[in-house]
Order: C-alpha cells, then structure tokens, then sequence
C-alpha cells in the first residue's frame, strides 16, 4: 500500500509548444515533472503539495544531445544514462560521466534527467557540481522567447532559481574544456551505491606553462545551493603546479560553505570531509604530469 | 538426506513470482484498515474529535471502548493495550488509538489525518539514562522492566589484588530488522455465540503467539480463534511480538464490520511503529593477573526496551547470558537490566541481546590487550572455555571445545599474522587509505533460555496422506531461513525417502500442533528433534501394523502409507518436547544450564579506512563456524552471509535516528543498509562437530552470524587507526572522524 495517495491532476502536454501554453495560461500552478525520481518518492511519503504536474515526457524538443566544434548541448530530458552512453561526454567531460553514474540505481538513472537534476534544485543533487566544474550555461525557454543564463547564477537560495513561473529549462550547454585540463570529482555518500551525497566536490583545471589558468570547483551538499567555491579557487589560480597552496585553499573554502546537521550527515563533518576532499583533489593536481 | 544441498521447497514459486503474500490475498468485500497513532510521547488522552469533511458513517472506527475482550496484548507480561482509552496514559509517540476501516484506500488516508486526538502532554523519557535517573517514574516504581543478577565467585576480594584493572563502557544503537515486506495481516471473523470465530491470515513468526492474543482479546476459546501464517518476505525476529497488536487490529475492525479487513503497513509506517533491536550499554570491569588469565568480571548490563515490556525480559536475559563471551572466569557479576522509555517497544531481532553484550566484551578484549601490551590472538587464548570449565552461571561445558583452533583455523584464512605486519608497514605511510585486520570470537546459546523449553513442551508430528507422502506437521513458519526444506530433509532422512516425498503443511493453528515460537535458533535443532522423533515413532507404528517390514524402499513405504491411510482414515505421530534430566536450571537464582548447547564461531575483517572520508570498506571478510552438524550446506551458508551482512550493516551504518522518541529517517533512502557495492565476499566455513541435541547432530544457527561482525569490524578500525575510542556502533564516518580528531587532533 501507498503511503499516501492524494488528489493530484497531471497534464501531458503533446510537445514543448503546448506545454509553454499550459504553464502560461495558469501561471504558477503547474510542477514540471521530467523522470519523477524525486518527486515520486516525495508523493509517496506524503510531503508533496503541489497537486498539479506537468509531464513533459511527450516534449521531444527537450531530449537529445547536440555536439558542435565548441560545446555540448543536452536537451533538459537528457537521462542520466544517456549522459553515460555518449562517447562525446566520456571524452570532454569525465566528472559529468561520473556524477550520472553515481546517481540513484540504475533504474534512476534510465529515468532521472539532467534537467530534473537542476531544476529540482536539491543542494545534494550528483551532477551540478559537476556542471558548475565546467562553466556550464543553461537556456530558459517559454511563450515570451528564450534566454541564457549562467549555470553558477541560476540557484538563487534554496530551491530559488532564476525561472519565471512561465519558463521551463530547454538546454544545457557546456563549453569542451580547451588546452591541458584536469578532471576531478568525488561524492561521498552514504554507502557505495543507491546513496544521496552527503558531500560533492567536482573540479575543473585548465594547465597552462605550469600554472593554473583556469579553476573552477562545483561543491554539493554543503551549502543550501550547488555552489562554485570561488574563494578556494582564487587561492590556486595562477599558481603554478608544484607550489599550490593547498592549507590556504581549505582555509579559504570555509568561507564559500555553509553546512548544516540534518538527517544524513553534520555539519562538523560536511566542514572537515570538504576541505579533506579538497586537500587530496590539489594534492592529485600538483602531481597531475602536463 | 542432512547434509545435502536440497533445492529450496518454495523456491520455484517465489522465483516465478506466484507466491502469495498477505497483500495478495484478496477476500470478498475486504476493507482496508488504518491506524491513528498517538504522535506524542506521553500523556493522558482527553478526547477523540472527527474532523469535518469526511463521511464518517461510511467508516467502521474502533477505539478501546469497542473491545469484547482483554485490551491487553498478551505477552510475557500484559502490560500493552492494543488500544488507548479515554483517560488512559499514552506512553509512546506511535501508540495505536483509533482504528479505521474503509473500501477506499484514498479516502482511509485522508481519514486518518483528519482524526485529531486531545491529550494532556506529561513530561517523557526518552533516553536510557534519563529512565535509569528516574527523571520521571513512566513505568512500575523504578522504571525497570526487568533486572537479573548472575553471580560466580567474589569478584570485590579480587580487585585489589589484580596484576591490571581495566574498564570499559559500550554502546549500540537500535537496528530496523528491515524484512522485504512490511507487516501485514487479514481478519476474517464471524460473530455471535456461540460461534462466533475469528480467523487471521498473516506475515507473522509464531503462529500460537497471536493465536494467545486474540483468545484474550476476544475472550474466546481456543477452537475459536484461528491463525493462518501466509508466505514471509523475511522477519528477522520484527514479526515475533508485533503482529500480535495488528492481528488484534485487523480482528477489531472486522469483528465490528462484519466484513474481512486487511491491514498492511507501508515502509514508513512499518519503520516507525514497529520493534526493533534493544539500543544498549554496557560497562565492563575486568581484573587480570600477570599473564593475562582472568581474574575477575563486573559487567553492567543496560537496555532500552521502549514503553513496554514486550520481549525485553528475555531479550535482557540472553543479552546476560552471552555477556562473558566464550571466557572462563572465577569470579563473575552481571547486573543487567532493562530500563523503559517512552518510545515504541524494542523487541526481538536476530541475536536477541547477544550482539549487544558481545559486541562490548569482544571489544573490551582487544581494548585489554593493547592496554597490557598483549597480543589479542594470546589475551584470548589464555581465558577460552574449554570441556570442564564452568560459564557464569555454573553451566559446565561438555563438548571437547576447541576454540584456539577454531580461531587459528580463521587467522590462517584471513592472512592474519602476514596481513599484521603488511598493514603496520603501509599505514606508516602517507597513503591516505589505512588498512586493519582483527576478529571476534563468540558463542550463540541454542533454543530457549534457561527452563524455556522445559516450560513451553512443544510438540511436532508427521502425517501420511492418502497418496502414500508425508506431511511436516508444526507451527515453526517459513520466513526465508529455510525451514520447509530443512524439516522435509529431517524427516526424509529419518524415514529413508528421498526429499521429494516428504512436504510441510499450511502453518494453520487449526491443523499443526504448538511447536512453539520460530525464534531463538530453535526450530532445526529443538523442532527439528521433535520431527525426528515423530518421524521414528511414524516408521513404528506402520511397522507394528504390519504395513511396513525393514528394509524397506521408498516405495514400499508409500505403499504402506496408503494401505493404511486407506485401513485407519488418518496417520500421524506426535513427540512432545521433555526435559532432559541432565539439563539444570533455576531462574530465582540465574545458577545451572543456560542452554543445552551452543553454536561458537570465530569471524574475522579485513577494513580499509578512508582518512579523507572515514568511510570504511570491509575488503574480506572470514566467518567460521561450529554449529554441531549442518542439514542444507547452501541453505546454512545463506544464513550465515546474510547474518554477516546484517552485522556488517550494525556495525558501521545502520543508524535510527529519532526526534522526540519517533523514527525521522523511516525510509530506506535515509536508513542505511548495505547494498552488494557495500560488502565484500564473505566466506563461509563451517565446522562440523555433531550434536546429541539436535537432529542428526545440528544445532541452532539463525542468529549466531548477527553476534561476531560488530566487534571484529571496530577492532579491525583499532588496528587500522590506532587506540581510538571505538566505543559505539554504528561507527560511521561522522563519529569515526570525531573520534580520530580526539587522539590526532583536529
């Protein structure tokens, strides 16, 4: 038996256009439902209020991924085992391979997608900060025409976005990592596998004569929005490889989080395991041979 | 037949997906039922209001005032209403008020939300020290449920003489049993005397436990009650006490509605109502002389058993009797005692106390020999039980125990001895990865304690049908463990047929005797005995009446089986379970045989700690065991892998967390057991040593793998990391990094 069963009306628009029509038409009345991996489990234990969904799973405009000479563009349907399937994303964008792959159960992932991912905006959601790692842009889209946003400005507070009640998520878009890069991402979780994270910390370097000249690190679960760690990355740009400042790095790290006690973890933990992980991804970068 | 790898008897069905669960069973008419709980932990219930907006002369509602009978759960001490009446005390959050019942699921659930209780809150206690402080006096005068001494010796002469005192305190967190399917019951009943019959269909472990309940709930006889126990997604000791309460509760509302009621719970309701391990702690004072032999024991004993009593007493007294493990020692106290809380009742699950009090003594061993700078190999060898010796409670030990070689065969195994010294040497590294090797060794008493059995006198029969095969009868239930195939393997051996001919029968009270609970690592070797017996007494009597000669071929005896079926109507041979008069025991004084025999086993870990995480990986893991004669190799080596993996759960994540006495984290998404990823390949060895007790020489093993992981795991996290204080299970990462921060810094 279900936990919970209650009223609920889900609309399946028939493509993009119409789906854009319905969120318009009854502004703010509508919860966007792309795989239902969170808000199903939500629904059944009965801490869902919204009663209206919108199912976009009929919207083929939002699926398919899309490469160019620059970037990749994941339509907002894309599965997290789409992510995993495609050699393009293996090739430019390990960490993004790698958060798909530790999302959920397999089950999930055929369902869950990277829209989903966002716009649920769980601080603890796998593949953002990955996405942060990678200076990701997202394309808004509704009746009134589209626009882009950058992925790192798009979580406002917890659960905010910059998302009018008339727009929906169209397309990821992630710009090839140019030059040398450096790759690294590591959730911890609650066990090996079917966890949700309890700390997430994906970074990007760009290597150039030695020395950092591009940084950027994505941080889950230990602060109320998937956040860049601006004040951590500061410290090691532009310095070169076999000189990082790691101790001032973790020092400065305690200034981008914010973690809390809940259910899964403690703040004390969040605060030490980020700085440890931070620690051993420097410390994998400095002996990184380019 | 024992000792082959017999397919298992409802194996094809549930491979098949036929097998029909309690939420697959349909009946005519059926209701769905609901229960609304209390939601706070203790006060006085002042009012029952209806909220608007409900069609409440559609529902069928029950509150205590509608019991015909006892509104007590009959238990080892009636102290459980199934129901809170007006003016009575609610002593935990999730206490059944109100019941529900309605054709639409949908509507039950708004129902029950809309029922708003009125309550005069009172002050609760919701810890074990707050209850053992007498903060508030919640239950009897002093809070206790139950309290055993045992003593041996004089243990206050020795204190001052001993060559080392070292002391301890333990502790470990409740554990959800976490079966497959959550509990659930149907109630068919029919009114007016004087035949009025109440009958339920359900997930349950001990058939005549709810069979007691409803007698008393409805204050009727025994020929009109009746329990049916269905198919089992696993039970783990979950399904031992509480489905007394859902029975009765189904029952209730089928008994006012005259209409059948199925009553399941869903994971989260299951998760927060229902009993689960006893949280503990245990403090340990040892006295040892210059070379390490025991010389004295103080243990101090405590449980959280929860509002009520429900298997506390005995969950307590088995927690005792292990608390010395598989050590010999002249002078023993054990002061135990369960103390009450106003959160749900504990109750029984795999190990029964045990893993409690051996998770805190097989730590204090390792504890103890690295404070006297002992090898924990030597420290243990020195104070083994061997044949002659006596446990706490004067039981002498009979066997020709050999636990050094046990332990010996299991360090040889496990690479103990080359893996010390591999480890010591790259944990001296900056390798962020630290590794750890150690063990546990441990016992697990088989069958009831003490004069249980003698007391309880089970019986079990065999029956020859009419097509010539013979049928299991006892009331020891399927839960996944195996007990279809195992009692079928028994019998078959006993009477020379081959395992196909012989099957058990439907657990209904109508038809199979009282062989007594499916708990306690009894039913091979206690029930297993008794369909020996009666195996032997069946041969006879075919024999006597000249239907059977020996020799005698499997077909030849189907034959005699039919003639007679034929000739009589009906065939069966009962053995009743008697005391075996070399067996002693005297519960005023704790003193004599505790149990009439033991499992010992000797589990070692192999860990991998992440310096950066704390996350812990158990990369190998050896678990041997002597468990007298195994019956089914695949079927025993299940049972020991998944204890293991229940173990492995305890010790490092398995952790309930509460909020003001309920249950917070009442998903599996946020209660964590292991999944495959988590665990390493465990590797079984059994060591066969047989029985007289048990049939063809087997003794107990259901519980026995629950008891050795905990301690292992923590002294494996010891040789990894140092002397840290590795006090508590589950040791997670959040309290592993406290701990590490205690002794390096932060």
């Amino acid at each position: 038996m279900r936990s919970y069963l209650p009223d609920f009306d889900l609309q399946v628009p028939d493509s993009l256009g119409e789906a854009l029509a319905l969120l318009t038409q009854e502004l703010g009345q509508y919860r966007p439902f792309a795989g239902g991996t969170d808000l199903m489990v939500l629904l059944n234990a009965g801490l869902l209020p919204a009663a209206r969904f919108l199912d976009l799973s009929r919207c083929q405009e939002l699926r398919g991924i899309q490469e160019t000479s620059t970037h990749l563009s994941f339509g907002a349907l894309t599965t997290f085992t789409e992510v995993r399937d495609c050699k393009a994303v293996h090739q430019h964008f390990p960490n993004l391979v790698k958060s798909a792959r530790l999302t959920g159960a397999l089950a999930i992932q055929n369902r869950g997608t990277l829209g989903g991912n966002i716009a649920n905006a769980s601080p603890a959601a796998d593949t953002p900060p990955s996405l942060l790692a990678y200076g990701t842009e997202v394309e808004l889209i509704s009746l009134r025409g589209t626009r882009r946003v950058a992925y790192e400005a798009f979580h406002q507070g917890y659960k905010k976005m910059d998302l009018a009640p008339d727009e929906l998520l169209q397309r990821i878009i992630i710009p090839k990592p140019l030059g040398r890069t450096f790759h690294f991402y590591r959730k911890v979780g609650t066990r090996q596998a079917q966890a949700i994270s309890k700390i997430c910390l994906a970074a990007c370097a760009r290597i150039e004569n030695g020395t950092v000249a591009e940084f950027r690190i994505g941080l889950g679960s230990v602060a109320p929005v998937p956040a860049r760690a601006r004040n951590a990355e500061a410290v090691i740009l532009g310095k070169p490889l076999e000189a990082l400042p790691i101790e001032e790095a973790q020092l400065a790290l305690l200034a981008d989080i914010s973690p809390i006690d809940d259910i899964r973890s403690s703040a004390h933990y969040r605060r030490v395991v980020s700085q440890k992980v931070l620690g051993q991804m420097l410390r994998e970068l400095s002996q990184s041979s380019f | 037949m024992i000792g082959a790898p017999a397919i298992r008897k409802e194996g094809r069905a549930k491979v098949l997906g036929s097998t029909c669960y309690t939420d697959d069973m349909s009946a005519e008419g059926a209701l769905h039922g609901a229960t609304v709980r209390s939601q706070i932990p203790r006060g006085i219930l002042k009012g029952i209001h209806f909220g608007e907006g409900i069609p409440w002369n559609e529902f069928v509602i029950v509150t205590a005032a509608d019991i015909p009978g006892k509104n007590r759960v009959a238990s080892i001490v009636h102290d459980q209403p199934f129901l809170v009446g007006i003016g009575e005390e609610i002593t935990h959050p999730e206490q059944p008020v109100v019941l529900l019942a309605h054709g639409d699921r949908q509507l039950l659930v708004k129902a029950r939300k809309a029922v708003r209780l009125e309550v005069e809150e009172l002050p609760a206690v919701l810890d074990l020290q707050s209850s053992l402080d007498l903060t508030q006096v919640i239950y009897g005068t002093n809070n206790l449920l139950k309290e055993i001494h045992i003593r041996k010796g004089e243990p206050d002469s020795v204190w001052s003489q001993a060559a080392h005192v070292i002391e301890g305190e333990y502790r470990t967190g409740a554990q959800e049993q976490m079966y497959l399917e959550p509990n659930a019951m149907l109630a068919v009943t029919e009114r007016g005397d004087p035949n009025a019959q109440v009958t339920v269909y359900g997930s349950l472990q001990c058939p005549y436990y709810v069979h007691g309940a409803l007698k008393q709930l409805f204050d009727l006889p025994d020929d009109q009650v009746r329990v049916i126990a269905l198919e089992m997604g696993g039970a783990f000791g979950g399904k031992e006490d509480y489905p007394s309460v859902i029975a009765g509760h189904a029952a209730l509302l089928s008994w006012k509605s005259g209409k059948p009621v199925k009553l399941v719970y869903d994971r989260e309701e299951d998760l927060v109502c229902t009993t689960k391990r006893h949280p503990s702690r245990t403090r340990i004072k040892t006295a040892f002389d210059t070379e390490g032999k025991f010389l004295a024991l103080e243990i101090d004993f405590v449980l959280d058993g929860g509002a009520y009593a429900t298997m506390s007493p005995v969950v307590l007294s088995r927690g005792a009797l292990h608390s010395t493990s598989v050590y010999c020692c002249p002078n023993v106290h054990i002061h135990a005692r369960a103390a009450a809380t106003n959160t749900p009742p504990s109750g029984a699950f795999r190990g029964f106390g045990a893993p409690q009090s051996l998770f805190a003594m097989e730590r204090h061993m390792d504890v103890c020999a690295t404070q006297m700078g002992m090898d924990p190999v030597e420290l243990r060898r020195k104070n083994f039980l061997k044949i002659g010796d006596s446990t706490a409670t004067g039981q002498i030990i009979q066997e020709n125990l050999d636990l050094g070689g046990l332990m010996d065969r299991v360090l040889k195994e496990i690479g103990y001895h080359d893996k010390q010294k591999a480890f010591a040497a790259h944990n001296a590294t900056d390798d962020p990865i630290k590794r750890g090797v150690a063990f546990s060794v441990f016992m697990h008493g088989c069958g009831f304690t003490g004069s249980g059995e003698a007391t309880m006198a089970s019986v079990a029969g065999v029956e020859g049908l009419a097509d010539g095969s013979v049928s299991v009868l006892a009331a020891s239930t399927e839960m996944g463990q195996g007990k279809n195939t195992v009692f079928s393997q028994i019998v078959a051996e006993a009477l020379k047929l081959p395992v196909d001919m012989v099957n058990t029968a439907i657990v209904d009270t109508k038809y199979v005797p009282n062989s007594g609970p499916t708990v306690g690592s009894r039913t091979t070797m206690i029930v297993g005995k008794l369909l020996e017996d009666a195996a032997y007494g069946l041969k006879q009597s075919l024999i006597q009446h000249g239907f059977l000669k020996e020799p005698y071929s499997p077909e030849a005896f189907k034959e005699a089986v039919q003639k007679a079926h034929a000739r009589l109507g009906s065939i069966k041979s009962y053995a009743q379970f008697h005391k075996q008069p070399h067996i002693v025991w005297d519960d005023a004084s704790y003193r004599g045989d505790a149990y009439p025999t033991f499992s010992w086993a000797c589990y070692a870990a192999e860990i991998a700690v992440d310096t950066v995480t704390f996350e812990v990986k158990v990369e190998d893991f050896v678990a041997a065991q002597e468990v007298g004669r195994v019956v089914n190799p695949v079927l025993a080596a299940g049972q020991i892998e998944g204890g293991v993996a229940q173990g492995i759960g305890w010790g490092l994540w398995e952790d309930v967390v509460s909020n003001q006495g309920r249950m917070v984290n009442n998903q599996m998404t946020n209660y964590i057991i292991p999944t495959s990823a988590d665990l390493p390949r465990i590797r079984v060895i059994f060591l066969e040593n047989p029985h007289p007790a048990g049939p063809g020489g087997a003794k107990g093993i259901g519980e026995l793998p629950m008891d050795g992981p905990a301690p292992a795991l923590l002294n494996a996290l010891q040789n990894a990391l140092g002397p840290l204080r590795l006090d508590e299970v589950p040791m997670t990462p959040e309290r592993l990094l406290t701990r590490y921060e205690e002794v390096y810094g932060g």
